[in-house]
């Protein structure tokens, strides 16, 4: 056997947990874009004008039809390039660097806002559409109508799609570490390949997911019931 | 833009290679998911306490991990424990055990029967027990029962989500060019580093899978039109509706 001690799992953990937090930094910030994303999605998808409408719905349904990890590994590679291409013909001269994070976020943002486009059109449509009439004959201005009458009434029929969105968010995290960027899953990588204990290391970051997965999902149920308040109890009748 | 590789005749090869591999890995895994998602769910609906208890843990472990983990758990997790057991080289299924596409079959197949079992249970248990009772009244075994009437029934209730599953299955098979297994991404990757190339092989199988998609959609439509009383809820909303379904979580 060797002579030197092997390294373990107490070695591993300040790095490990540092990755961790990186992966729920990234998944907060993909997750405040894509929902921007997704509420202009949503309104270009339900507008009037033709063309935005044509951009939204091509936008939403070429990104839901391709892979996700394939998606990323384009917008990382094409993206940088595509970037540096647009600044040499606005005259800056240079390639553009843009840090792994930032990649990291906006590709994933990206993804999201595209599935949240059509959580968020769903739930406008399922509006009844005498409460926006209403507003509109009380003379609310488009700004109060959203803030008042169509951001509560969607929120409990989108709320539903936005938790799986931000489970399956948690979950596709994991799919920066192919690009390279030291998250959670990536750490768990080095430390396997460096300690040959792929099977503990791989259980721990399975551990980590589940507890980021499950402390979401009791979040999003107890959220749910608060915009849920005043509903009649479907639950209670059902059982 | 270059896409001359594109008329190699090897890379030709590599690509129908990938796709086959793709295409053999969905339909392999789809058909033993749907079985182990049957088990699971009626496992957690009639089974005994103890395979109704695994059967939810497994359900839990899967849909709560990124498909990710689960492939480097399986691949080199328990790969790597399996390499250590004496004799087993020497063994008749270490050709088995060290091929990525078994690890991959594996995990998605596990994957698919959790996520799919867990819309299955909802459904089977949304058919009015007054249908089995009756198919019992009319000298049905419980067995009878169960493949005649309860499972088409249940199917019958949740076909679009069961088919949006398919997709969501199709779309996550380029995971496994992780575990060295030779699926399209895999081949784009390969192609990409011989040629110098950075994005040109992606977008090409980035499209590749968008027609994939396309035409599994109306190939699964086509199937829900064609499954007696599900046409009415296939008719309503496009064709493209089905890529509307998020996973369930």
């Amino acid at each position: 056997m060797s002579q030197f001690a092997q390294e373990g799992l107490a070695d591993w953990a300040a790095p490990i947990l540092a990755g961790a937090v990186t992966t729920l930094q990234i998944a907060f910030a993909a997750y405040a874009i894509g929902l921007l994303l997704g509420l202009v999605g949503a309104a270009s998808r339900l507008s009037p004008w033709a063309p935005l409408r044509a951009l939204a719905t091509s936008y939403s349904t070429a990104v839901r039809a391709v892979p996700e990890l394939l998606l990323i590994i384009l917008l990382y590679y094409g993206g940088s390039q595509a970037l540096t291409a647009l600044m040499n013909a606005l005259g800056v001269a240079g390639k553009v660097e843009i840090s792994g994070f930032v990649t990291a976020v906006g590709v994933l943002a990206f993804v999201q806002g595209a599935y949240m486009t059509e959580v968020f059109r769903g739930a406008i449509l399922a509006i009844p559409k005498g409460q926006l009439e209403a507003a509109d004959a009380y003379g609310f201005s488009p700004m109060a109508r959203f803030r008042y009458i169509t951001l509560p009434g969607m929120l409990p029929n989108a709320l539903p799609g936005m938790s799986n969105l931000w489970l399956i968010l948690i979950k596709d995290t994991a799919l920066i570490s192919v690009i390279g960027f030291s998250e959670l899953f990536f750490t768990v990588q080095q430390a396997a390949a460096s300690s040959r204990a792929y099977f503990l290391f791989y259980s721990v970051a399975g551990l980590l997911y589940l507890l980021m997965t499950l402390t979401s999902s009791a979040a999003f149920s107890r959220l749910e019931r608060y915009v849920r308040r005043g509903e009649p109890d479907i639950s209670a009748q059902e059982a | 833009m270059d896409f001359s590789w594109l008329s190699d005749p090897y890379y030709q090869e590599s690509l129908w290679t990938g796709l086959i591999n793709t295409l053999v890995l969905l339909v392999v895994s789809a058909v033993l998911g749907f079985t182990l998602a049957v088990g699971m769910a009626m496992a957690r609906i009639k089974g005994p306490r103890p395979l109704a208890w695994l059967a939810s843990g497994v359900s839990i472990v899967m849909r709560g991990t990124p498909l990710l983990v689960q492939l480097f758990f399986f691949y080199y997790g328990i790969g790597r424990l399996l390499e250590g057991i004496p004799g087993i080289r020497e063994s008749m299924f270490w050709g088995i055990l060290r091929d990525p596409f078994f690890y991959a079959t594996l995990t998605f197949t596990l994957s698919v029967g959790a996520y799919t079992g867990e819309v299955l249970r909802g459904a089977l248990l949304s058919v009015p027990p007054g249908e089995r009772e009756a198919g019992r009244a009319f000298g049905m075994g419980p067995f009878q029962v169960f493949t005649r009437l309860w499972l088409p029934r249940a199917i019958q209730l949740c076909l679009p989500t069961l088919t949006g599953e398919m997709i969501l299955l199709l779309k996550s098979v380029p995971l496994v060019s992780t575990i060295a297994m030779m699926d399209l991404l895999q081949v784009a990757n390969i192609i990409r580093d011989e040629n110098f190339l950075t994005y040109e092989p992606l977008l090409f199988i980035g499209a590749i899978y968008l027609v994939l998609t396309i035409l599994l959609t109306l190939c699964l439509r086509q199937v829900e039109l064609n499954f007696p009383g599900v046409r009415a809820q296939a008719r309503s909303g496009g064709w493209l509706s089905r890529l509307r379904q998020p996973r369930p979580a």
